[in-house]
């Protein structure tokens, strides 16, 4: 009915939605920093969607960076490398943000370790990307590396990114897109990333697109991030990848929204991007399959945005894979007096950090693969007021990017309603979290919608 | 349930030397909310957006709506109030709801209604429309408009068409019938044939008539229906404000424009169509009642469907039935579709206009 939710062909762009303050000042503006090698890292065994990996050594072996520390064998699964240099420890147990026990394989640091500061960086994203050798490579190798770096999806689903890169007879890609979008606030890494190292970010593209088979393959970036398009512009002279620039709402970087802004096609419900022809990866991932294809190097580092109004010094760090979110959060300067929630990504779709004490030391959970970003949101961000009654404004439906009816499925969600969960599709929602940003009577929309899955689920 | 807790760290324990007292919450994403639209700030909105009418309701009938409009607001929220008292739970009249509830009501009622007419379809209206389904949010029926049903009922001689009418009242608006009235007298008069199509052209016909009296507010009515312009600007405020869904006073007018057209090409009332959009309360309810977020439907297109029912409902009321008016009763009875509109209107999910992979 609403003709104002009609597609915008100029820029691209999505049905409803919703437009945040993006706060990207706070760290937009501040070059990647290489944090200094931790103690100690803690790698954890479930870093990825698929089956967790099996620890590959035995306590009180010294690794090298790069070596595979917890090997894969199921297809959708993918192994997990030391991030320093250091002897390993008694295999322990760490609770991730998202609430999963995982094993974890704790390495002490040796006191030498091979690159520190800008030498990391310049090891990681400098150097020669050359473009030429991406077409001599036989595709299926292109799947084999990133399978055996160990990559997975950065942009937070973590998914292992060699099943993306395998080529399905029955459902060939015809176009690529890189998500440069990084729609939630505060986080800035891929942007970053965009700016300063873009050559491996084109380099991961074209690898990607003569992996999958496609015609087309391009880079997407939301309208709020002029100075990434200019250098992810730059380093596309000349090759084959397009850039895409695409109007700023949350949460264009969601997969379905980015296929239908860019090609204007929608994702069956219940089905995936290969299904219209299009496979979707992060711009962070995409620089790791480069890394991967043409330097045999494996996944160990990642670029991490402490940002909010309550961390003291706001960054965008390049960390070791495992470094706990203390460390991170001290480096930072630690929290500010006012801080009121922490979350472990962005604040819209991130998890709440439980904090008993502001010192580093208690703080031992190991930065995944999937972590973009660490957000500290001060008093006043973070909203106080009570849950009031639906009165059934239509606020909720009017922004969910999913078309759902969310204050029904809250409802039928409390009253265990099952056959409603049904009939208004419960598991189409992506828990973006517009709803409940959108809602005036402060219902927790999403969790109350989580609980319904679960309920079908146990159906 | 409690879905959020806090955790205090007060820091002292951990030999921090005079750390500040922290609270941080551990609760499911999102961790933002629009901290500007709460159900409270709506009522606020709203409560501005009446504010014209009832300036000019007090600019036209004096003393008469300063009365009824505060008799009809302290009652709905002493009602609800006592309500909520006897199921043991807090008063929930900060929300601010039971007084826009009072002042529409207020609003909707004659000068000359008695004030044990207000306090009754006060208490109706909060008790019976609201209270007894569980509070706000959870009622069917528009509550304002369930009190002025039962008083209109109930008080026929005091709600009637005559009782606007006092032929040696001060203020001489108050001696003139409603245009509603006369339009419906003239056209029960032409069928009847005691007059000529011509004599639309004359009093009262023609005063009842002008368009900029109906606008400003210089006819006689309910308190709040007078003026259409000052109706239309607090509309207009809150459509901008996305208080109110515009996808319902836009289904009312157009539809009710179509009909009243229909109707007025048959000579089945003296009224053109915009002439009809701008008297009685039609702007008031399209733009105030209808779109009580409570009692309409949750989906755009749920809110067109519902804004062309009122519109198709209100045109046959004033037209066939006996009321001159009938925004109250069309308003009910689209109230009672809500949830069949809710339930044909369910939106398909993004994705599934596609076949099953």
């Amino acid at each position: 009915m609403s003709v104002l939710s009609l597609p915008s062909l100029r820029k691209g762009t999505f049905a409803r939605g919703l437009h945040l303050p993006d706060r990207k000042e706070l760290s937009a503006d501040l070059p990647i920093e290489v944090l200094p090698a931790p103690p100690e890292v803690r790698i954890a065994m479930l870093q990825h969607l698929g089956a967790p990996c099996l620890p590959a050594v035995k306590p009180r072996t010294e690794v090298a960076l790069g070596d595979v520390v917890g090997s894969a064998e199921a297809f959708v699964s993918a192994p997990v490398h030391a991030s320093i240099c250091g002897t390993t420890a008694r295999d322990s147990v760490a609770t991730l943000p998202n609430g999963r026990h995982v094993p974890v394989v704790p390495i002490r640091a040796a006191e030498e370790q091979p690159f520190a500061g800008r030498a990391l960086f310049e090891e990681i994203f400098g150097g020669p990307w050359p473009l030429e050798a991406v077409e001599q490579l036989p595709p299926a190798e292109i799947a084999r590396a990133a399978r055996q770096a160990g990559l997975v999806g950065l942009g937070g689903a973590a998914f292992p990114a060699h099943v993306k890169l395998t080529r399905l007879e029955d459902k060939p890609i015809g176009l690529v897109v890189i998500n440069g979008c990084e729609c939630e606030p505060y986080l800035t890494a891929d942007y970053r990333l965009m700016i300063e190292a873009p050559r491996p970010v084109i380099a991961g593209a074209l690898l990607a697109r003569h992996a999958v088979g496609a015609d087309h393959v391009l880079v997407a970036v939301e309208d709020n991030k002029p100075e990434a398009v200019h250098a992810l512009r730059e380093a596309a002279e000349g090759t084959a990848v397009g850039i895409r620039v695409l109007a700023t709402k949350y949460p264009q970087g969601g997969e379905k929204q980015l296929i239908r802004a860019v090609t204007g096609r929608r994702v069956p419900l219940g089905g995936l991007p290969l299904d219209v022809g299009v496979v979707v990866f992060n711009v962070g991932t995409t620089a790791a399959l480069a890394r991967a294809v043409l330097r045999n190097k494996p996944l160990t580092h990642r670029i991490v945005t402490v940002s909010g109004a309550a961390i003291r010094q706001p960054g965008n760090l390049l960390v070791p894979i495992g470094t706990s979110y203390g460390r991170l959060i001290e480096h930072c300067g630690g929290l500010a007096d006012d801080a009121a929630a922490v979350a472990a990504g962005g604040p819209m779709m991130g998890f709440a950090i439980a904090i008993d004490d502001d010192s580093s030391h208690a703080m031992e959970v190991p930065i995944t693969k999937g972590t973009s970003g660490i957000t500290v949101l001060s008093q006043s961000d973070v909203d106080h007021a009570e849950e009031t009654p639906c009165v059934r404004c239509g606020r909720c439906v009017q922004v969910c990017p999913m078309l759902l009816v969310p204050t029904r499925l809250a409802l039928a969600a409390r009253r265990n309603q099952l056959d409603d969960l049904r009939r208004y599709h419960v598991t189409a929602c992506m828990e973006c979290g517009c709803c409940a940003y959108a809602c005036p009577a402060r219902i927790p929309l999403v969790q109350l919608i989580r609980m319904g899955k679960v309920m079908m689920q146990k159906k | 349930m409690n879905l959020s807790e806090s955790t205090t760290n007060d820091g002292a324990a951990a030999g921090g030397e005079g750390r500040a007292r922290r609270s941080i919450r551990l609760a499911p994403s999102p961790h933002l909310a629009d901290a500007l639209f709460t159900t409270r700030r709506m009522m606020i909105e709203v409560l501005i957006g009446l504010a014209p009418a009832l300036i000019m309701a007090i600019v036209v009938f004096r003393w008469y709506a300063v009365v009824q409009v505060a008799l009809c607001t302290v009652t709905c929220v002493a009602t609800e109030s006592v309500a909520a008292w006897m199921r043991g739970r807090r008063s929930p009249v900060g929300d601010y709801s039971a007084a826009v509830t009072g002042i529409i009501l207020g609003l909707s009622l004659p000068w000359s209604a008695p004030w044990y007419v207000a306090v009754i379809g006060s208490v109706v209206a909060i008790g019976l429309g609201k209270a007894v389904f569980g509070g706000l949010g959870w009622n069917i029926f528009n509550p304002a408009m369930v009190g002025r049903a039962f008083v209109m009922l109930s008080f026929a001689k005091e709600l009637g068409a005559s009782a606007y009418v006092l032929v040696d009242a001060q203020l001489p608006i108050l001696t003139r019938a409603t245009p509603l009235t006369i339009a419906k007298k003239f056209a029960a008069d032409l069928s009847a044939g005691r007059v000529m199509a011509g004599e639309l052209r004359v009093p009262p016909m023609h005063s009842a008539q002008d368009i900029w009296a109906l606008l400003i507010g210089q006819v006689n009515g309910s308190l709040g229906e007078t003026s259409a312009l000052a109706l239309a600007l607090g509309g207009f405020y809150l459509c901008v404000r996305r208080v109110v869904s515009w996808e319902i006073p836009l289904g009312i007018f157009a539809t009710a424009f179509v009909f009243v057209e229909l109707s007025h090409w048959t000579q089945l009332t003296p009224f053109t169509p915009l002439q009809h959009l701008v008297s009685g309360s039609l702007v008031f309810g399209a733009f105030f009642i209808a779109t009580d977020p409570v009692t309409s439907p949750l989906t755009p297109l749920g809110k067109f469907l519902f804004g062309v029912g009122i519109g198709v409902l209100v045109v046959v009321i004033r037209v066939f039935s006996g009321y001159p008016e009938g925004v109250m009763f069309a308003v009910l009875l689209m109230n009672a579709t809500v949830p069949l509109l809710n339930r044909w209107t369910i939106p398909r999910p993004f994705g599934a206009t596609n076949p099953e992979p």
